[in-house]
C-alpha cells in the first residue's frame, strides 16, 4: 500500500517535470504545444546513445539531456514557434501534431522502433527497506531530484527578476515590451528551459516510464491533464496535480488494472467539466 | 437573382423589403455550384474508368463523408475536435458487430451506426460546451481515448487488440452483392457520401448553419442576436457524429473488418490535416481534401512504407507556416463565377 503511494509519488514528479515546460507555453503563453513529449523523447534518446554507446555515466546523461532538449527547444522556438503565438488554436494544434508525427518517424528511422532500456549506476538500482516499506532506490532519487527542481522552479519564478520578467510579458505582453522588457527573448529562453526539463524529464523517466518512438503520443494526454487540471498561475497547481494524476494512475493500475486508463480519463473529463480553468486557477482570466 | 429585382423590390414595407433580401441571399448561398455538379459526375467517370482503383476510391469516399462530418463541426460551429474518431470507430464496431451477431443487411447497418453514433455524438456534446478551446480539445480527446481504451478492453465483445472479423455482408437492399473488386462497395460508399452530403448541405447552407458561422465568430455577439448557442453546438455535434458514425460503418461494411486503430488517435490528426488541406467551411473541402489526402498517401506509402508519418508532419507543419488561408482559397482563383459565389457566401 505504502509502496504503491510512493511508486506513485515518484511517478507523479516525473510527470511535473516533464508538464511544467508545458504549462508556461500553454498555459502562459497561450501556445497549444501538443509537441512537448517530443522534446522529452529527445532527452531520453540522448541519455541511451550516451550511455549505451558510449559508455558515459548516468550522472552525466541527465544535464546533458536538459542542454540538447533545451537546444532543440531554443531553435524551433526561434525558427518556427514563434511565428505562431498569435495564431489560432487549430493552427496551432495541426502544426505541432505535424512536429509529433515527424518526431516520431525520425526516431523510428535513426534509433529503431524497439524499447530503449538503460542500465542505472548500481547504487540507483534495487529496493531498501526503510521502516518496513519497500522503496526503490531509483524512485527515491527522483523525488529527490524533482521536488529539488520544482522548489527551485517557484523560486525562480516568484522571486527572480527573470521570474517577474516572465509574468510579466505573459500577464500583458504589449505593456510588456512598452517597459522595455525584451518579450521575444523572455518566452525563447522560457521555451528553451522547459524544453530542457522535459528533455531530463524524458532522461529520468526512460526507466520508469519506458522510451520508443511513440513517447510523445502516448504521454501527451498525460502532460495535458497536468497542465489543464492543474491550472497554468502557480507552480503548486501543477505540481499538486501530477501528484494526484500519478498516484491515480499507479494504483488504478494496480488495483483495476482492467480499467486503469479509462478512471483516468474519465477523472480528467468530469474535472474538467466542474472546473473547467483547473483545480487551483486564480478568477477571471 | 439579380439586378433587376433588386431594383424592383423598393421599399415599401421595410421589414418585408429585409426578409425578401435575406431569403434571396440565402437562396444564393445555397445554390449549387458548377464545380459541385463536376465532382458528382467526375466521381461517377471514376467507376468507369478506374476499375482497378475501386479501393482506393472506396476509401476516398469514407474518408470524404468522415470530413464532411468533421467540418459542420469545425468549419461552421468552430469547435477544434480531437476526438472526432470517436465516433467514426463507434460506428465502425456498431455496423461490425450488428452484421457478425444480427442483420447483414448493410443499410439497415449503416442506419443503426448512425443512430447510435448519433446518441453517443448527443451524449458527449454537453461536455464540449464549457470552456476554452484547450478544454475542449482536451474532453475530446479524452473521449477518443477512452473509446479506444474500451474497444482495447472489452475483448469479449469487440476482439481486443485483433479486430472484428469474420462477418460477411447481405447484398445492399438485397440486389446488389458486394464483389471481389470492391465495384459495389464504392458506388454504396458514394451514394452514402453523396446523400449524406446532401443533407449536411441542406443544413449547413441553411439559416441554422449561418447562426453556426455566427456562434463561431463570436459567441458572445451571437447570444446577443438571439442565437441559442449551446442548443445549436449539441444539435451540430450530434449530426456531425451520426455521419461520422456512417463513414465508419461504410469501413466495417466494405471491409469486413474492424480493427482497433479504427479509434486510434492518428485518425483523428489525418482527418483534420484532410479538412485543412481542402479548406474548411464550405463543406466540399472535405471532399477535395479526402481526395488529395488518400493519393498523397498512398504514393508515399508506395515511396518510404515505414516512414510515411514523417512526411504528413512535414505537410502539416509547412501548411500552417503558409497559411493554411492562403490555401483554402485556391478556389477564388477559379473563374470569375465561382470565387465571386465564395465570396459570398462567406
Amino acid at each position: 500500500m505504502l509502496t504503491i503511494l510512493f511508486d506513485g509519488v515518484a511517478y507523479g514528479m516525473l510527470l511535473f517535470i516533464l508538464a511544467c515546460g508545458l504549462t508556461v507555453t500553454l498555459g502562459l503563453m497561450n501556445f497549444i504545444n501538443l509537441a512537448h513529449g517530443a522534446f522529452a523523447m529527445a532527452g531520453g534518446y540522448v541519455t541511451v546513445i550516451m550511455m549505451n554507446r558510449y559508455g558515459i555515466s548516468f550522472y552525466w546523461c541527465l544535464p546533458a539531456a536538459f542542454l540538447v532538449s533545451a537546444l532543440i527547444g531554443l531553435v524551433l522556438e526561434r525558427t518556427l514557434y514563434q511565428w505562431l503565438y498569435q495564431a489560432p488554436h487549430l493552427d496551432q494544434v495541426l502544426f505541432s501534431i505535424g512536429i509529433v508525427f515527424m518526431a516520431i518517424a525520425a526516431t523510428d528511422y535513426f534509433m529503431g522502433g524497439q524499447q530503449q532500456l538503460i542500465n542505472l549506476p548500481p547504487e540507483l538500482s534495487g529496493r531498501m527497506d526503510v521502516f518496513g516499506v519497500g522503496v526503490g532506490r531509483y524512485r527515491l532519487f527522483t523525488i529527490v531530484v524533482c521536488a529539488l527542481l520544482a522548489v527551485a522552479l517557484q523560486f525562480i519564478l516568484s522571486k527572480t527578476r527573470f521570474g517577474s520578467r516572465l509574468r510579466a510579458a505573459v500577464d500583458d505582453r504589449r505593456v510588456a515590451m512598452g517597459l522595455g522588457i525584451n518579450v521575444p527573448l523572455v518566452f525563447a529562453l522560457t521555451f528553451a528551459f522547459g524544453s530542457g526539463l522535459a528533455g531530463l524529464g524524458g532522461a529520468m523517466g526512460a526507466e520508469i516510464l519506458g522510451l520508443d518512438p511513440n513517447f510523445p503520443l502516448k504521454f501527451m494526454i498525460y502532460f495535458l491533464i497536468v497542465v489543464s487540471v492543474g491550472g497554468t498561475s502557480t507552480v503548486s497547481g501543477p505540481f499538486l496535480a501530477a501528484l494526484l494524476l500519478g498516484i491515480a494512475d499507479v494504483a488504478g493500475k494496480y488495483y483495476v488494472p482492467a480499467i486503469g486508463p479509462f478512471v483516468i480519463y474519465a477523472l480528467m473529463i468530469v474535472m474538467l467539466i466542474v472546473r473547467p480553468n483547473g483545480l487551483f486557477a486564480r478568477g477571471g482570466r | 437573382m439579380s439586378a433587376v429585382q433588386q431594383e424592383t423590390t423598393v421599399t415599401a414595407n421595410p421589414t418585408a423589403d429585409a426578409e425578401s433580401r435575406a431569403t434571396r441571399l440565402m437562396k444564393r448561398r445555397s445554390r449549387v455550384r458548377f464545380y459541385e455538379i463536376v465532382i458528382w459526375l467526375a466521381a461517377i467517370a471514376a467507376y468507369f474508368v478506374l476499375p482497378s482503383k475501386m479501393l482506393i476510391l472506396t476509401e476516398i469516399a469514407i474518408l470524404a463523408l468522415f470530413a464532411v462530418s468533421l467540418d459542420l463541426v469545425l468549419g461552421f460551429a468552430g469547435i477544434v475536435s480531437l476526438g472526432h474518431t470517436a465516433f467514426f470507430g463507434f460506428g465502425a464496431y456498431i455496423a461490425g458487430l450488428l452484421a457478425l451477431h444480427f442483420i447483414a443487411e448493410p443499410v439497415i447497418g449503416l442506419i443503426v451506426a448512425g443512430i447510435l453514433s448519433g446518441v453517443l455524438g448527443l451524449l458527449t456534446s454537453f461536455l464540449i460546451l464549457r470552456g476554452s478551446d484547450l478544454t475542449r480539445l482536451m474532453t475530446t480527446l479524452g473521449i477518443g481515448l477512452m473509446m479506444a481504451e474500451l474497444a482495447n478492453q472489452m475483448a469479449w465483445l469487440t476482439g481486443g487488440a485483433d479486430g472484428l472479423s469474420g462477418f460477411s455482408l447481405n447484398p445492399v437492399l438485397g440486389l446488389f452483392e458486394f464483389d471481389l473488386f470492391g465495384k459495389t462497395g464504392y458506388l454504396y460508399c458514394l451514394a452514402v457520401l453523396f446523400i449524406g452530403t446532401m443533407i449536411m448541405r441542406r443544413i449547413a447552407f441553411s439559416p441554422f448553419g449561418l447562426s453556426l458561422k455566427a456562434i463561431k465568430g463570436n459567441p458572445m455577439r451571437a447570444a446577443m442576436i438571439a442565437v441559442p448557442a449551446r442548443k445549436r453546438i449539441v444539435t451540430a455535434y450530434t449530426i456531425a457524429a451520426v455521419f461520422a458514425g456512417m463513414a465508419g460503418a461504410l469501413l466495417a461494411q466494405t471491409t469486413s473488418f474492424v480493427s482497433p486503430d479504427v479509434l486510434a488517435f492518428h485518425r483523428s490528426a489525418d482527418v483534420l490535416l484532410v479538412l485543412v488541406i481542402g479548406g474548411t467551411g464550405y463543406l466540399y473541402g472535405g471532399i477535395f481534401g479526402a481526395v488529395l489526402f488518400t493519393l498523397v498517401k498512398d504514393w508515399l506509402s508506395v515511396v518510404t512504407p515505414q516512414y510515411w508519418m514523417f512526411y504528413i508532419g512535414l505537410i502539416l507543419v509547412v501548411l500552417v507556416l503558409i497559411g493554411r488561408d492562403r490555401l483554402a482559397r485556391w478556389i477564388e482563383y477559379l473563374p470569375e463565377r465561382f470565387s465571386k459565389s465564395k465570396e459570398e457566401g462567406r
